[in-house]
Formats: structure tokens, C-alpha cells, sequence
């Protein structure tokens, strides 16, 4: 007997021989769930079929769990997220949040080069930007962005100060959404958030596909040049587990950047939030932020 | 939020000078439609029972599965981590669209796999036993060892067929409505984010698998030397053109709706669509892809006026027509939803490469290799309908 002789399958075999069918007898008076008479190989059968009943029981099981929310992304993050300087594990999470005074900043630009060098962001790649937002006595806005090097330093042709009307700085970083469309598109669960609440990526587990970069509004979001995989601000997230400032925050020069903890009302960014109207970026989307913005325009997008 | 800004100087955020989805992106979606419209002309017949489509019902079925069988391969080639693709149906995000893939492609195409094989089970088992030398053991193989069909098992074959059939219409409208959805649930994105964008890919989908399967037809009828079948043709234009007019209705409407309740995002839209989109959206997609086969498909499928090879020439550029369209959608709806910053305040240019992973010779290879694999099958399996007197009781 070769190979294509034998009856490889149950089903399609009894059906050539004029037997059973889709599982069950159609013929011979046999019972729609099996056949009434003994055959020398029923016992085979059988044990086949419980074998795939198992097999079929197990996979879905096992398909069952990593559907899950938060079955796969959630222990990753529960224990890459020790709470700041230790603590029991069962203590309140903190909750932080993020304040851009545009009233302060200056476009220094020292931010700039101080994110760069901690996160190792790329050339041409941004995951803190400052634009400058520059409205003409003739009506017209201009927006561009402050050089990392500062607007001196630059050599750019500077707008004449008599046709101005007014200019502002506003920093741009991760709003840190409480509900981030990046983490909800995100078809492997790379995009993950911290017990803290602040959005990180699993640079291990990133498939590249770039769902995150088109679902993200604010522009945030880039696929690394360098690691091929998503990046993003995440507000320093090793700093912030060391009790440290973004690096962001600690270079500004004029406390234009603010971060901590917005569950202490004793905190700088409680008493500056407590007393200062606040804004976010796209509210009408509903994502949420948790950077709130002070003197945010119509014209900041 | 301000979008009359775009008049104002440029200003582009810095990680959207870079779109982060290629041409790749374009090709995905235009080869899924053409599996998911391929597969609905064949339960014209097989289901709805329209005997003038039997030329091309078994065509239909295999075309669907060889494009099928290629569609994730744009997908791969854009991953930038592909070694991770399967990550996607091993550790899936309940709350991600695209997590869904896996799940709704490997049903789809399994679906279509055990079709295509209870269709052409007597003519596998048949040439099982007549094939020469070794192809008698890739039938062999390919008949699963079932080297015997009795009238019964034809018989249930016959309704396996059908009710795979009839499974299949929705898999294929959920394959393809489900890859609109992904588009369509941006709402970052306000090219892309409206509730209609399913039902505008799965109608353009329709629309490419009917273009697809009658050039083939034409095609092949002309490089076998046969005739094509008149009514066939008439049956393939009339579904086209019905089909475009609904996909029409659909795209524009849209569109339209924007446009007149002028609401924020029309001022981003109404710039892309005369700057950047100019001539792959007003030209390609509505002059050229939509108009003229609007109304060059009339004389094939409703009138008999000169000669039938007219006729077919007619429904072949309409069908050429079509696909340009269709290309042009898929186009304008991924490239183009990249066109415009984030800030609403400034366009970015998609830079088309030659060379490369996702370059436009790698695309070219992804759309030839369908067309490959179905040169293939039909050299292993017999597309054409049997002589209704040797049909062994499966509906061919």
C-alpha cells in the first residue's frame, strides 16, 4: 500500500467508500454522532478523536489567555514598574503628571539637546519639540520650529521685531493620554502603560508596523531610524523610577517644564495646576492628556 | 482647532516629514480587495446561481486564492521588524484593529482552500489515475489519498461547496470591510476617519475582483485562442458597472458630505485634494477611473450595437479603467492620508524609490506574483468548466 493509499483522512475516506460522513454515519442505520456497528479500527478512531478533541480544547485555552487584556503586556510592565525609591509592592501607585507653562519658555532649546543625549533619539527624529508661533501685525502666523542650538546660534534670518505683534514658545512632548489611541492600536501589545499611567514601548515586542505613529494625533510617535521599532517621550520613565526629573525638566532654564506628582497636593505641579487655568492639546478627541498646557492659543495645533 | 492656518507659511511636525507607510500599504489592500471581489463573483454562480458566470466561476476561485495566498506579503516586506510578524496572532491586542488580521485572513483563506479543493476534487482524483509519470503522485497528493469518489461523496461535496460558499460571502466582506475599518478608525487622521470607509474599501474590493477576473478572462481567451463567451461578458459588465456606481456613491458621497458641511477638517482635505492629490485623485481616480467606465460599460452590458469583438474590447479597457481607479483609491486614501502634518499646517512628499523593500520594483514583483502562482494552478488544475455531459454532479 503507498502513501496515498492510506486513509490520511477519516472523514474523506469513509466518504469514498461510501460510509460515513462529517464525523458521523449517513448510512447503516449509524447514529449521527458515530457508528452503531463495531469496526476493527473504531478503537483507533476513537482515541484520535479524543486526542483532537484535547488538542482542539488546549489551543483554544491557550489562544483564550493571550486575548486576555493585559494578560501578556500587564506582568511586563507590573514588574519593570518598581514605584520610585522602592516601596511595597502593594503601596498607591503614583500619579504623574506634566505642565508646559508657555508663559516661561523662552526657546532656549536647551530641552531639546538634553532629550536627545538621554534617550538617544536620532537625527531628524524629535521626541520633544518647541515651535514658535509668531503673529504679524499684517494678520499673518508663522510657526517653526526653535533649533536645538538656539535661534542665535542658527543663523536664520530673525522676523523684524516692528512687524510683530506677538510671539510665544510652545513645547511639545507626549500627552501621556490616559486613553492613548497609540496603546489601543497596537496589535501586539508593545504599547503598554505603566502602573504610574505613563505610556512606554517594548521595544522587544514592537513589530514595526507603525499603526501607533498614524493613530497618535499629536505627532508624537516615529519609527526609529536607528532600532527600526516605535519610539516616543516617556517623560524619562528610568529617570522618573530614580527619583529623578525628566531630563527635559531639569535642563530648562526657566521652570517652564514641570513634572511630578499630581497626586500630592504639597507637589510644585498640584500648587502650579491648582492655580493656573489649564489646557490641553486636541481636546475634542478624547484622548485625555495628562500634560495640561498653560496659554495655550486657537492657532497651537 | 485652526486649519485656515495652512494658508500661513508651512509648518510640519518634525516626525511627520517621514510617511511611515509605503507604497506597501497601497498594495495590501488593493490585492485583498481583489481576493475578497474575486471570491464574490464566484458565488454569483455557485450561489446565486447565475449560469452566465459558470465560464469564469472556477477561475474566479482560484484567482481569489492565489492573490489570497500573496497578501500578506506586502505586509511583511513594510514590518521593519517582520521576524515578529507572527506575534500578531500569538500574543493578539484584544483592543487593536489590526490584531484582527491574522484571525479573519487564516479563516478567510482556509475557507477558500478547502473550496477550491472540493471543487476540483473529480478532476484531481480523475487525473490521479491518468496523469503521467510523477504528476500522478502530485495529484495523488493533492487528492489526499482519496483516489475514489462515489456519487455520494459527490453529492456531499456539492453541498460543502455551497455552504463554503455562502460562509465565505461574509468572511470576504469582513476581510475586506475589516481592512477599511483600520483606516477609517483613525480618528488622528481626518482623510481617513469616517464610519463609511469599510463599506467604501469592500465596494472599490467588489469592483477590482470583477475588473480582475474579466481581464483574465479576455487574456486567456485570447492566448488560447477561444472564443469568450458572449453572455458571460455581458454578466461581468453589467456587475462591474453596477458595482461602480455603488463604490462612486459611496467614495463621493463622502466626500461630498465634508465638503458641504464644511466642517474643520474640509480645509485640510479640499488643499491635499488640489495640491498634492491633483492628478491621482481628481484625474486618475475621477476623470479617468470612474467617469469613462461609467460610460463605456453601458454598451457591453445593457446594448447589442456593433460587432461583439467591440463589445469586448469595450468591457477590457473599462476593466483596465477600473484597476487604475481602484490603484489610484488605494493610493490617495494611504499615501495621501500622509501628505498633510499632524499640525494641519503644512504637506510633506511621499518620496517614490525604485530600489529597496518597499520600493516600486518590489511592488511590482508582490503584483506579479499572483498572477505567477495562478499560471501555476491552471497548468495543475482545470479553471475552464467541464462539458456539462462529464460533470460528475459537483456544480463546476
Amino acid at each position: 500500500m503507498s502513501l496515498f493509499e492510506l486513509p490520511i483522512l477519516p472523514m474523506s475516506a469513509t466518504i469514498a467508500a461510501g460510509g460515513c460522513a462529517s464525523g458521523g454515519c449517513v448510512t447503516g442505520g449509524c447514529a449521527s454522532g458515530g457508528c452503531s456497528t463495531a469496526r476493527p479500527d473504531q478503537a483507533s478512531e476513537t482515541s484520535r478523536r479524543e486526542f483532537l478533541k484535547t488538542a482542539t480544547t488546549l489551543t483554544l485555552g491557550a489562544m483564550s489567555l493571550t486575548l486576555l487584556p493585559g494578560a501578556m503586556a500587564g506582568d511586563e510592565s507590573s514588574s519593570a514598574a518598581t514605584p520610585p525609591g522602592g516601596g511595597h509592592p502593594d503601596a498607591k501607585k503614583p500619579m504623574y503628571g506634566f505642565l508646559i507653562d508657555t508663559t516661561r519658555c523662552t526657546g532656549a532649546g536647551k530641552c531639546l539637546t538634553a532629550c536627545r543625549v538621554e534617550n538617544s533619539v536620532p537625527e531628524g527624529q524629535a521626541r520633544t519639540w518647541v515651535e514658535r508661533y509668531v503673529h504679524f501685525k499684517d494678520g499673518r502666523v508663522e510657526v517653526d520650529l526653535v533649533p536645538e542650538i538656539g535661534y542665535a546660534a542658527s543663523g536664520e534670518p530673525q522676523p523684524e521685531a516692528e512687524d510683530v505683534l506677538r510671539a510665544y514658545f510652545v513645547p511639545k512632548l507626549c500627552n501621556q493620554c490616559v486613553d492613548a489611541p497609540c496603546n489601543q492600536v497596537c496589535p501586539v501589545h508593545a504599547s503598554i502603560k505603566s502602573p504610574e499611567g505613563i505610556e512606554l514601548v517594548d521595544a522587544d515586542r514592537c513589530i514595526g508596523c507603525g499603526y501607533c505613529v498614524q493613530a497618535c494625533p499629536y505627532g508624537i510617535r516615529y519609527m526609529n531610524h536607528e532600532t527600526n521599532v516605535a519610539d516616543k517621550c516617556n517623560w524619562c520613565y528610568h529617570r522618573v523610577m530614580r527619583n529623578e526629573q525628566p531630563a527635559c525638566v531639569e535642563a530648562c532654564p526657566t521652570g517652564a517644564r514641570v513634572f511630578g506628582r499630581i497626586d500630592d497636593p504639597d507637589s510644585e505641579i498640584s500648587k502650579r495646576l491648582a492655580t493656573l487655568p489649564t489646557s490641553v492639546l486636541k481636546q475634542h478627541l478624547g484622548t485625555i492628556p495628562l500634560t495640561r498646557y498653560v496659554g495655550l492659543t486657537d492657532e497651537v495645533t | 482647532m485652526e486649519y485656515h492656518a495652512l494658508h500661513d507659511a508651512p509648518f510640519v511636525f518634525p516626525n511627520d516629514a517621514h510617511p511611515a507607510w509605503s507604497i506597501m500599504i497601497v498594495i495590501y489592500p488593493y490585492i485583498t480587495g481583489m481576493v475578497a471581489g474575486a471570491f464574490v463573483v464566484s458565488t454569483m454562480y455557485h450561489v446565486f446561481h447565475r449560469e452566465a458566470l459558470r465560464p469564469v466561476a472556477r477561475l474566479a476561485v482560484v484567482t481569489s486564492l492565489c492573490l489570497g495566498s500573496c497578501a500578506t506579503l506586502p505586509l511583511l516586506l513594510h514590518l521593519h521588524q517582520p521576524q515578529r510578524a507572527l506575534n500578531v496572532v500569538a500574543t493578539p491586542s484584544p483592543s487593536s484593529a489590526m490584531a484582527g488580521f491574522g484571525f479573519i485572513y487564516s479563516f478567510y483563506m482556509l475557507v477558500l482552500l478547502v473550496d477550491v479543493w472540493l471543487l476540483f476534487r473529480p478532476a484531481i482524483v480523475e487525473r490521479a489515475h491518468s496523469a503521467p509519470g510523477p504528476w500522478k503522485n502530485v495529484y495523488r497528493a493533492l487528492a489526499l489519498g482519496v483516489l475514489e469518489i462515489t456519487p455520494r461523496a459527490a453529492e456531499i461535496d456539492r453541498k460543502l461547496i455551497h455552504a463554503l460558499s455562502v460562509i465565505g460571502i461574509p468572511a470576504a466582506c469582513i476581510l475586506h470591510g475589516y481592512v477599511g475599518f483600520l483606516f477609517g478608525a483613525i480618528k488622528a487622521n481626518p482623510w481617513w476617519s469616517t464610519a463609511l470607509m469599510p463599506v467604501i474599501f469592500l465596494t472599490s474590493a467588489v469592483v477590482s475582483g470583477i475588473a480582475v477576473l474579466t481581464l483574465l478572462y479576455l487574456f486567456l481567451c485570447r492566448s488560447s485562442r477561444m472564443e469568450p463567451d458572449e453572455e458571460c461578458l455581458r454578466s461581468l459588465s453589467r456587475l462591474l458597472w453596477m458595482f461602480l456606481v455603488l463604490a462612486v456613491t459611496f467614495e463621493f458621497g463622502d466626500l461630498l458630505h465634508v465638503a458641504y458641511e464644511r466642517e474643520e477638517e474640509w480645509h485640510v482635505i479640499r488643499e491635499l485634494l488640489v495640491t498634492k492629490l491633483r492628478f491621482s485623485y481628481l484625474t486618475l481616480q475621477v476623470l479617468i477611473g470612474a467617469l469613462l467606465p461609467l460610460l463605456i460599460l453601458p454598451i457591453p452590458a445593457f446594448t447589442r450595437v456593433a460587432t461583439p469583438a467591440f463589445r469586448h474590447a469595450c468591457t477590457g479597457v473599462a476593466a483596465v479603467l477600473v484597476l487604475v481607479q481602484v490603484a489610484a483609491m488605494r493610493w490617495n486614501v494611504v499615501v495621501g492620508g500622509q501628505l498633510f502634518s499632524k499640525s494641519f499646517r503644512g504637506f510633506v512628499d511621499y518620496p517614490v524609490t525604485w530600489l529597496g523593500r518597499e520600493g516600486l520594483l518590489a511592488a511590482a514583483v508582490v503584483l506579479a506574483m499572483p498572477m505567477l502562482l495562478l499560471w501555476g494552478a491552471m497548468k495543475l488544475l482545470p479553471v475552464w468548466p467541464p462539458n456539462p455531459e462529464s460533470d460528475s454532479g459537483v456544480k463546476a
